[in-house]
């Protein structure tokens, strides 16, 4: 465990196409990094930052190229906040059901694995709606847990 | 921009995938790409080798997801080699072993292809 008493501020603009999930995951991957998680950790916080914005991509934007993600992260004493908005569609993530791969299976359904595995992954997961037509996803980790 | 690589091969009546690099949204078409072009050649016994994936997100598992009953409808099935740990762990979270069969080795998966293609 590395606990300090430091803090920071990033944030992260990128247009809302999937070539930039690679950038996505560097930017995440340093931020994590600098707040002094695992390597184990980090993967997982790169993965649910992935996830996010691979959402807000298909389902907010609906493959539009032209939307924005913002991506600010926040550190401080032990809590790694990373707020995540877009001026897509609004998604309402109580609509979609937690995956059952049995079901999935039968159904042959794809999909709707993402939100599920980012609150496996996160310690909290926080969606609001915005003024200004603006949604934003919270995820949060803490070093301590 | 992402790193990803995909290519085929075959080992006796196996089809092997070999996956590379990072699969995620803007790569998983690639893959599905390669389960079509099984699908058109009648192709329906297939080995993943993960050995050299470094990063798998849902986009990714959904592509297994969405190809693995007409596998099976057909006699065949999608079995997965070489995992590291991480990759198998983002698997594992999702419920995937109750569902698809998993081994060290691609060797493994391919000596069970031929011992059900006896019976």
């Amino acid at each position: 465990m590395n606990r300090s008493n430091k803090k920071f501020e990033k944030e992260f603009v990128v247009k809302s196409t999937t070539d930039n999930l690679a950038l996505i995951r560097e930017f995440t991957k340093k931020a994590a990094g600098d707040s002094g998680f695992s390597d184990e950790t980090i993967g997982k916080i790169i993965l649910a930052v992935d996830e996010a914005c691979t959402n807000i991509i298909k389902h907010a934007y609906n493959f539009s190229p032209e939307g924005e993600i913002t991506i600010s992260t926040k550190f401080d004493t032990d809590k790694l906040t990373i707020s995540i908005t877009d001026e897509g569609k609004h998604f309402n993530p109580n609509s979609v059901p937690e995956p059952n791969i049995i079901e999935y299976y039968k159904q042959k359904k794809v999909g709707g694995l993402g939100i599920y595995l980012m609150k496996k992954l996160m310690d909290e997961v926080n969606y609001h709606t915005l003024s200004g037509n603006k949604n934003r996803v919270i995820l949060v980790k803490y070093l301590s847990r | 921009m992402a790193d990803f690589n995909v290519s085929l091969r075959g080992v006796g009546p196996v089809s092997v995938i070999d996956v590379k690099g990072y699969l995620d949204a803007h790569t998983a078409p690639e893959l599905e790409n390669v389960f079509n072009k099984l699908l058109d050649e009648k192709q329906y016994r297939v080995v993943v080798n993960f050995n050299d994936l470094k990063y798998i997100s849902s986009a990714g598992l959904g592509v297994f997801m969405a190809y693995v009953e007409t596998m099976r409808e057909n006699k065949g099935d999608i079995k997965f080699s070489n995992m590291t740990e991480s990759v198998y762990n983002i698997f594992d979270l999702l419920g995937f072993p109750i569902l698809y069969e998993f081994y060290k080795e691609e060797n493994e998966a391919l000596l069970k292809f031929n011992e059900q293609g006896k019976s």
